[in-house]
């Protein structure tokens, strides 16, 4: 049974990198990935090392990205930066699916007093402003990467309540939840075993699609100051800093930059690409094999 | 004879949008001539819809056309589109399947029937064209024109919009009109108004008609002359008459003796085995071979395609054997065990389910403060009872309220009031708790088997479902039962890893009847469950139902919209209309000589597959449509339809009572007598 299963996963991967934009984007998120995770043993230079002599040097044999204005290697901090980015987001993206998907599932399947109690609950988190509800959940926590990360998790929660909600409202009427109902399923079961997984699909993409948000709004916070305390290196906080150097030093602000603007363009790529073809999978009818039946 | 107004030869179409070329037709040939209805029969995938839409030269750009279409002088294969264009608007008019999506929901009725005329500039915009509109919704019977000319879409019932389709298809006097499955979506009391429309219709202005059915009831009904349509061939065409009384083609006979009648004897259906091919996947040679009585193990078929010949009388067939195929209906077979059995129970035992004034009624909401602002009446007072072993067929029209029955029974949908008892026990209303070990005796078979099964679990999964709920899996033998019901419903213990995508729609069916056979119920309410089948294969799962029954000594609830397969499975049938039972008895009776005015009219509503009886039947062709539930006519809810109904009726509500004289019970103020002529 996992076999098969398995078969239709590699079989769904197979066509999402049958786009070349999918491919792409695929390829340079895991040499992303793989880079900011195995930076200590691929990249051996220390990002918090500090060489004023160096101070805003340009891209040369030895700085390959250039270093900053207290001599640190630029490269290394973009490397690193990806790092404290992509903990950030992934962090951020699993508190925004076990607190919203859970809200959702709820919701929907009761429906009644418990759905309006929690929807308006969402509606409430929807109605603030990202940037200025995380900058003030941290003025409450403190500037930490702990911090940054509860908050922008936090604002993603309504976006997977709400589509976890939609989906389990279109699936409660239909006949095969119904029909685990008339075999007796208690709630629980019928809401995890039948509801949830068939909701999958458009929660997957939300992943990726909030992961790139994520991102982006991690950069954002760090670039106002109030993200990840430095030194830690983060993309946000070279763009920062960066800013003030852009002519003395145009790399310091534009590499980081570029790194962002890829990361964020590849993961809407695969997430629209994702998106496309699981939708796909949903209408293709597959060609049924031959009656076998007794007549 | 007349020059043909549609001349089709060598017609060759093929799909090429999913990388591989998919044939959808696969050359055929046929001419329509001027007043003549042909119809084309098929099941789903004989490519006679595809067939449709390149007359019409509608087809999307992923088709390869090869061959001619000749239509009134235009070769519409390589036509330009200016052309074509010109052609559908003065030699050509389409009647799709779903009335409620042909037609513009934002544009004025009478505008829209005239609005192809308009646009090909042959009557000016304004008075003259509205008055046209006007003329044209008379002829198609809709009352009160004028007022109607100005209402939009969804201010018309079902059966009005089909009639506003064929009066628009009608606008310009086209010399060929193409129905493609024109009363599917609609009611059979319906679908008798709009048939009898159309055939007026097209005999009061001799165009040519192709109609494209899968019911072979409405075939014998109005066409003149058949094309029997089986993986994109013609496989035998001919007169109406010759098709139904002498059938050649081992298909068409196949598809005969599959079909239930309401008019037949009480012989066990013989369906044809296996299933219709998918068009990617069309057998080599003849493409029937593998499902042929005839052709199954003959080189011959699986390598040469037969070609149709027709003899003097413009029969033929496509078949390498032509005289061997027997149009001989089977043997009859007596069905033993169950009827007896429930026939001797009848008396003495207890029913196994009783159901006494039930109704179901769903509040409607509206405004802000979701004030109850009406009700929606869906089951209002029904009575029932079945014995163990026994089938009770449960029929109506769509809305009448037989599937809420049937979920109410089960627990599904919460009774209003009235009492539910299984077994001699109270079951209404019970706790979740409570209901979940009356449901290891009662279960559910879904209409639709494309979403009645989970589409992530495998099917083992999905049968093996009910027994791990109710925490008896392994008690039950576990993954052995599984194979075991399998098996009881005729499918291969090796397909139980696969998912339900990979299943045809008869096989899901069998699926859905294993899972609801796992907890050895006594008890199985079937919710049209062959209403989405195809015509051979509705006939395995009929076959399948009446083993088990024989088998296992189950209670069938059957609750269908079809009078000929209710009245092939059922031992007693209880017929529904607007939340209400207003007839019911052993079928025999209630289909012989029922009383109730409305029964009456249904049955002869229903087409006969037997064009021998188009002249000498009777048929009662009901006015209206069917009220709403949430607005039911006062007194008896039939009376505004009624041929019958007095003021009394109007007025007061009739007890639904045993009918003297006969078995059966009914609601009516003036039954009909045996003797009375309807």
């Amino acid at each position: 049974m996992t076999s098969r299963r398995a078969r239709r996963r590699i079989e769904t991967a197979r066509r999402v990198l049958a786009h070349p934009g999918a491919l792409a984007s695929t390829l340079f998120l895991v040499l992303t990935v793989s880079l900011a995770f195995l930076a200590p043993w691929v990249l051996p230079i220390d990002p918090l090392h500090q060489e004023l002599s160096a101070s805003l040097e340009p891209p040369s044999a030895q700085y390959w990205f250039g270093a900053d204005e207290l001599g640190r290697d630029l490269l290394a901090r973009v490397v690193y930066g990806a790092r404290t980015s992509l903990v950030t987001a992934g962090g951020a993206v699993a508190i925004a699916a076990l607190v919203g998907i859970p809200i959702g599932l709820v919701a929907g399947f009761f429906g009644g007093w418990r759905d309006a109690v929690l929807m308006r609950f969402i509606d409430v988190l929807l109605a603030l402003p990202n940037i200025l509800f995380a900058m003030a959940l941290i003025a409450v926590l403190g500037r930490s990467q702990l911090a940054a990360l509860v908050a922008v998790g936090i604002t993603g929660v309504p976006s997977f309540a709400r589509i976890t909600r939609a989906q389990v409202l279109s699936l409660r009427q239909r006949d095969f939840v119904l029909a685990v109902e008339a075999l007796g399923g208690s709630s629980s079961y019928t809401m995890f075993t039948t509801v949830l997984p068939n909701s999958l699909s458009p929660i997957l993409v939300q992943v990726v699609v909030l992961s790139s948000v994520a991102i982006l709004l991690e950069a954002a916070l760090s670039f106002l100051g109030v993200g990840i305390p430095p030194p830690t290196p983060s993309w946000g906080d070279l763009l920062r800093t960066g800013k003030s150097f852009l002519y003395e030093a145009p790399t310091y602000a534009v590499l980081p930059g570029i790194a962002l603007t890829l990361t964020i363009l590849s993961l809407d790529t695969l997430g629209r690409t994702l998106a496309a073809v699981l939708e796909d999978r949903r209408e293709v009818a597959a060609v049924p094999g031959r009656e076998e039946g007794r007549t | 004879m007349a020059e043909p107004v549609l001349s089709v030869r060598g017609l060759d179409v093929a799909f090429t949008g999913s990388g591989r070329r998919v044939p959808a037709v696969r050359g055929i040939d046929f001419d329509v001539h001027p007043n003549e209805v042909l119809g084309i029969v098929g099941e789903s995938g004989s490519g006679k819809s595809v067939t449709s839409l390149a007359i019409a030269g509608l087809l999307p750009a992923t088709a390869r056309v090869s061959g001619s279409i000749r239509l009134a002088g235009v070769d519409v294969a390589t036509a330009d589109r200016e052309t074509l264009r010109r052609m559908r608007g003065n030699d050509v008019g389409m009647i799709f399947q779903d009335p409620t999506t042909t037609l513009n929901p934002v544009l004025q009725v009478g505008r829209q029937v005239i609005e192809g005329q308009v646009a090909h500039g042959r009557i000016a915009a304004g008075e003259a064209a509205m008055s046209r509109a006007v003329e044209l919704l008379r002829e198609v019977d809709i009352p009160d024109p004028a007022a109607r000319a100005i209402q939009f879409p969804h201010q018309f019932s079902g059966g009005m919009r089909q009639r506003v389709v064929i009066a628009m298809a009608m606008a310009g006097k086209p010399r060929l009109i193409i129905a493609d499955e024109p009363t599917t979506a609609l009611d059979v009391t319906v679908q008798a108004q709009v048939l009898s429309v159309l055939a007026r219709r097209q005999a009061e202005t001799g165009a040519a008609v192709i109609l494209i059915t899968h019911d072979l009831g409405v075939i014998a009904e109005v066409a003149h002359r058949v094309a029997v349509m089986y993986g994109g061939r013609i496989v035998e065409t001919g007169t109406v008459g010759e098709i139904f009384a002498r059938p050649r083609h081992p298909y068409t006979i196949g598809l005969l003796r599959s079909l239930p009648r309401i008019d037949g004897a009480e012989e066990r259906l013989v369906p044809i085995s296996g299933q219709p091919p998918a068009p990617s996947a069309i057998p080599a040679g003849c493409a029937f071979h593998p499902r042929c009585p005839v052709g199954r193990d003959r080189p011959e078929c699986a390598t040469r395609m037969p070609e149709l010949a027709l003899d003097a009388t413009g029969h033929g067939s496509a078949c390498h054997f032509p005289g061997e195929a027997r149009p001989a209906r089977a043997e009859p077979v007596p069905r033993a065990a169950a009827p007896a059995a429930a026939a001797a129970s009848q008396t003495t035992a207890a029913p196994l389910l009783r159901v006494e004034g039930l109704r179901v009624h769903f509040p409607i909401r509206a405004g802000i403060l979701r004030r109850q602002v009406g009700t929606v009446r869906a089951v209002d007072g029904v009575d029932l009872e079945l014995r163990a072993g026994e089938t009770l067929g449960l029929v109506g029209e769509s809305g009448c309220g037989k599937t809420t029955t049937a979920r109410a029974i089960m627990g599904l949908v919460r009774a209003t009031e009235g009492r539910v008892s299984f077994d001699g026990r109270d079951v209404t209303n019970l706790p979740r708790n409570e209901m979940r070990r009356v449901r290891r005796n009662m279960q559910y078979v879904f209409q639709d088997p494309y979403a009645s099964l989970n589409p992530v679990r495998s099917v083992g999964d999905i049968v093996a479902e009910p027994m791990r709920i109710h925490g008896v899996f392994d008690e039950m033998g576990g993954e052995r039962r599984v194979a075991e019901l399998f098996e009881l419903v005729g499918l291969s213990r090796t397909m139980m890893e696969r998912f339900p995508s990979e299943f045809s729609g008869g096989q899901r069916q069998r699926i859905g009847i294993a899972r609801a056979l796992a907890l050895q119920p006594r008890l199985l309410i079937l919710d049209e469950p062959v209403a989405a089948l195809d015509v051979s294969i509705q006939a395995q799962v009929i076959n399948l139902l009446q083993d088990l029954q024989r088998e296992l000594g189950l209670a069938y609830l059957f609750v269908a919209h079809d009078l000929s397969v209710v009245r092939h499975i059922s031992d007693r049938v209880a017929v529904m209309y607007l939340g209400r039972i207003v007839e019911e008895g052993p079928k025999a009776e209630l289909y012989g000589r029922p009383t109730h005015p409305y029964t009456r009219s249904l049955l002869s509503a229903v087409p006969v597959p037997d064009p021998a009886t188009r002249a000498t039947r009777r048929r009662i062709v009901l006015q209206g449509d069917i009220p709403s539930p949430a607005r039911p006519p006062s007194g008896c809810a039939f009376h505004p339809r009624c041929f019958r109904a007095s003021e009394l009726c109007a007025r007061e509500r009739p007890a639904f009572a045993p009918r003297p004289g006969t078995a059966l019970r009914g609601a009516c103020h003036h039954p009909v007598q045996p003797g009375d002529v309807a």
